[in-house]
């Protein structure tokens, strides 16, 4: 898939552009190299965030996909540190929100509990976004982007083109041999992965 | 024949490079082929060709890091983790931009024929007349039947899919089968076709993958993986690898030698002829001298030029070919990223099997047939329609197992295209030697100075608009015109500083692609273009550059180079 087409369909599912894959930032970037940015409570956490929003179903879920791990590299190598900032944030206001609201880190959620977390962020997120200028967020004006945007952008981005997500989720034939512009489809049948 | 002797040396191994390798070879000649980069290897070296996306650490994203290195590439798509080494090192070899001018070039065997977008039209008349019709820049020397036998001869071999359509504007050609278009795109092209009698058209995009194997160029037809910047293991795409250096291999009359800088043409003012390059070698940084009767420069539009501007300059300060006053000037692109998009209802019992690496295209119909609009010349559209993915808005899901499922499946259709615009040649859109800045060689570099005009200014609106007229004429719903971001040179056709013309005081070429003050030096490559069309260049190029080589070692035999 062409980035330029990936950056423009990510922005439908969660307002934004892919942040981190912003080539209007290129001008402006200040990435930081070196260690991890995510500890390993951070990845434990955002594994079961992901897992919530993404979950194992007849097919494998976001866990499977070991989207975390990926999250820990593209926050890591892909975020100026203004973005690490923010997406760093997250970790730390759903560990208090979990305490603070259910006494209870977030494995330790009820279902319920889990998805009524998600939907306050989601909704939380989505009205910001809906208050930026277009879409087009500014990373560097505080409280522009939530960082749930973020969380939820790369879980859909790394378990999709996770391998489970694209052959299991989703078809995938590396080396299809031939076209067919209007071949006949059932619904349910899964989409194709690029 | 000394070892440093050649009938002909090439500069440059892209696709007009390629050409001429090829054509000079298999006519008997001598050919010592020059690359500035690395060697890539046909199918050995496409590391990447066999990759899935999940093979990616960032998912084919460019990092910060890879931002930093290459702060031109980022400003659009060709940055990615896919095709890194396919793109020159901005580190090594910086330009200055004076205004904003986005080159993105591929140094290695092959240039950015791995990497092109493989659309392949012809020009017709309508382009090559118009400098003349409107007095605009200098007339072209050449007409479409000047090259209509060459476009033949190159489509031949290169195979470019595609259908006849009996259209003035974009000549029809020796087409392989057509990769179809989608049952959306058939039924949008019938209502177009309806609601504007015929005069535009949507049909299928012509492109150089072949569907049919060319089983004497080792090439097997298009596979429908749409990876084709990777480098194609099938050979399905024209590029330098899979078509015309195996071709000048062949002969046994060819010598490619990369990591070949040609710092300048050797000059001799008394014959008034070139008689060989120098060559600095970009590995152990020793200067060589190679010579030859012939000398084609197919260095891209602008290294073109930057060797020429390198070149004779104890007889002309401005090097070689700048008695005209032109070279390095009339610089010119195609802008895009303007048109429409929306949504289309129904067919949600029809999807696609494999990936196709085209989509349709919408011929030049404005300004033809006399109409005329508040700016010259036109623009064709290139686009396609295709079912949402897991990237779309799911309305009252957020989350979950209903949500996982939702976007597992195909969404609704949508339908988008874009249009690419013809640039006038402006004088002072140029570029020149920046002698205060060097790159890793120490060799000088070029400087940018080039802007968009009211003529494409106003050309932007129709390209949105017509866009959103049309899509609404087919029955589009929630039509939105679309313009994106675009600075010179994001089109990746640059075009023009070495133009052709019929006399030396307006042009640098003649109509042979010879330069005038040296006739045995021939530039085929976009440098050469008199004006732009609408249409990608690059058959146009191997047109050109393979009507020169004929006349050129035709010249040979004369004894007149």
């Amino acid at each position: 898939m062409h980035r330029r087409e990936l950056l423009k369909m990510i922005a439908a599912t969660t307002g934004t552009a892919l942040i981190g894959g912003n080539v209007a930032l290129a001008y402006s970037n200040e990435g930081t190299a070196g260690g991890e940015v995510l500890s390993a409570d951070d990845v434990e956490l955002l594994d079961a965030v992901a897992e919530a929003i993404l979950p194992r179903t007849d097919t494998p879920g976001a866990s499977d996909a070991k989207v975390a791990e990926f999250m820990q590299v593209f926050v890591r190598d892909c975020y100026t540190s203004a973005e690490q900032d923010r997406f760093l944030s997250g970790p730390v206001d759903i560990r208090e929100r979990c305490q603070q609201q259910y006494g209870r880190a977030f494995p330790q959620l009820e279902d319920a509990e889990r998805s009524e977390l998600i939907e306050a962020l989601d909704q939380e997120a989505r009205t910001l976004l809906e208050g930026s200028d277009e879409g087009t967020p500014d990373i560097d004006a505080p409280g522009d982007v939530h960082y749930f945007t973020m969380i939820k952008q790369l879980t859909l981005f790394g378990f999709f083109t996770s391998e489970v997500g694209a052959t299991e989720a989703l078809r995938y034939v590396a080396v299809p041999g031939s076209y067919d512009g209007c071949a006949p489809y059932e619904e349910g049948e899964p989409a194709w992965a690029t | 024949m000394a070892d440093n002797h050649y009938d002909a040396i090439v500069v440059g191994s892209g696709i007009s490079g390629g050409w001429a390798a090829k054509e000079l070879t298999e006519k008997g000649l001598k050919v010592l082929l020059l690359e500035r980069g690395r060697n890539i290897e046909h199918i050995k070296d496409y590391q990447n060709a066999q990759k899935e996306a999940w093979d990616y650490p960032h998912r084919d994203v460019p990092t910060q890091r890879m931002k930093d290195e290459y702060p031109v590439l980022s400003r659009d798509y060709p940055l990615n983790e896919s095709t890194q080494g396919m793109w020159v090192n901005e580190q090594e070899s910086p330009y200055v931009e004076e205004k904003r001018f986005d080159w993105f070039r591929g140094y290695h065997v092959g240039g950015r024929s791995l990497m092109w977008g493989r659309h392949s039209y012809r020009w017709s008349d309508l382009d090559f007349e118009a400098n003349q019709r409107e007095g605009v820049a200098i007339d072209w020397p050449i007409r479409y039947a000047d090259l209509a036998p060459w476009y033949d001869y190159v489509e031949g071999f290169a195979g470019i899919s595609g259908t006849r359509e009996g259209l003035d504007v974009l000549p029809d050609g020796q087409f392989l089968p057509p990769i179809p278009l989608n049952c959306v795109e058939e039924d949008v092209a019938e209502r177009i076709k309806q609601a504007f009698d015929g005069e535009r058209r949507l049909i299928n995009s012509r492109v150089a993958n072949i569907t049919q194997p060319k089983p004497e160029q080792q090439r097997t037809n298009c596979q429908y993986r749409n990876k084709c910047w990777l480098g194609c293991p099938f050979g399905a795409y024209f590029s330098t690898q899979s078509a015309t250096l195996p071709a000048a291999v062949a002969t046994g009359n060819l010598t490619l030698r990369p990591h070949s800088i040609v710092t300048q043409v050797l000059y001799d003012k008394d014959r008034q002829r070139a008689t060989g390059v120098e060559v600095l070698d970009a590995e152990t940084n020793e200067t060589y001298e190679y010579t030859a009767n012939v000398i084609f420069l197919n260095a891209s539009s602008f290294n073109s030029t930057w060797i020429l501007m390198n070149s004779a300059t104890d007889v002309w300060p401005g090097g070689l070919g700048s008695s005209s006053g032109e070279l390095g000037h009339n610089v010119m692109d195609h802008h895009f990223r303007a048109g429409a998009s929306g949504d289309v209802d129904g067919y949600l019992d029809r999807y696609y099997f494999g990936r196709r690496p085209a989509g349709f295209y919408i011929p030049r119909f404005r300004n033809v047939g006399g109409e005329q609009r508040d700016y010259l010349r036109g623009f064709g559209y290139q686009g396609s329609a295709s079912r949402e993915g897991w990237d779309r808005d799911i309305a009252e899901l957020n989350h979950g197992a209903d949500f996982k499922r939702a976007l597992s499946q195909p969404g609704s259709w949508t339908i988008g295209m874009t249009g690419f615009g013809e640039m006038l040649p402006y004088h002072d859109n140029r570029i020149y030697l920046d002698t205060q800045t060097t790159d890793k060689w120490g060799l000088p570099v070029l400087a940018m100075s080039v802007d968009l005009r009211d003529n494409e200014r106003a050309m932007r609106k129709d390209m949105m608009q017509d866009a959103v007229e049309m899509f609404e004429a087919a029955g589009i719903q929630n039509v939105k015109a679309e313009e994106g971001d675009y600075g010179p040179g994001m089109g990746i056709h640059e075009m023009g500083t070495a133009r052709m013309g019929h006399d030396s005081a307006t042009s640098v070429l003649n109509a042979h692609n010879q330069v005038w003050d040296a006739p045995n030096v021939f530039v085929t490559d976009g440098a050469c273009m008199t004006s732009s069309s609408c249409v990608n260049p690059s058959l146009t190029y191997m047109a050109l550059t393979a009507r020169a080589a004929d006349f050129a070692v035709n010249e040979l035999k004369r004894g007149n180079l």
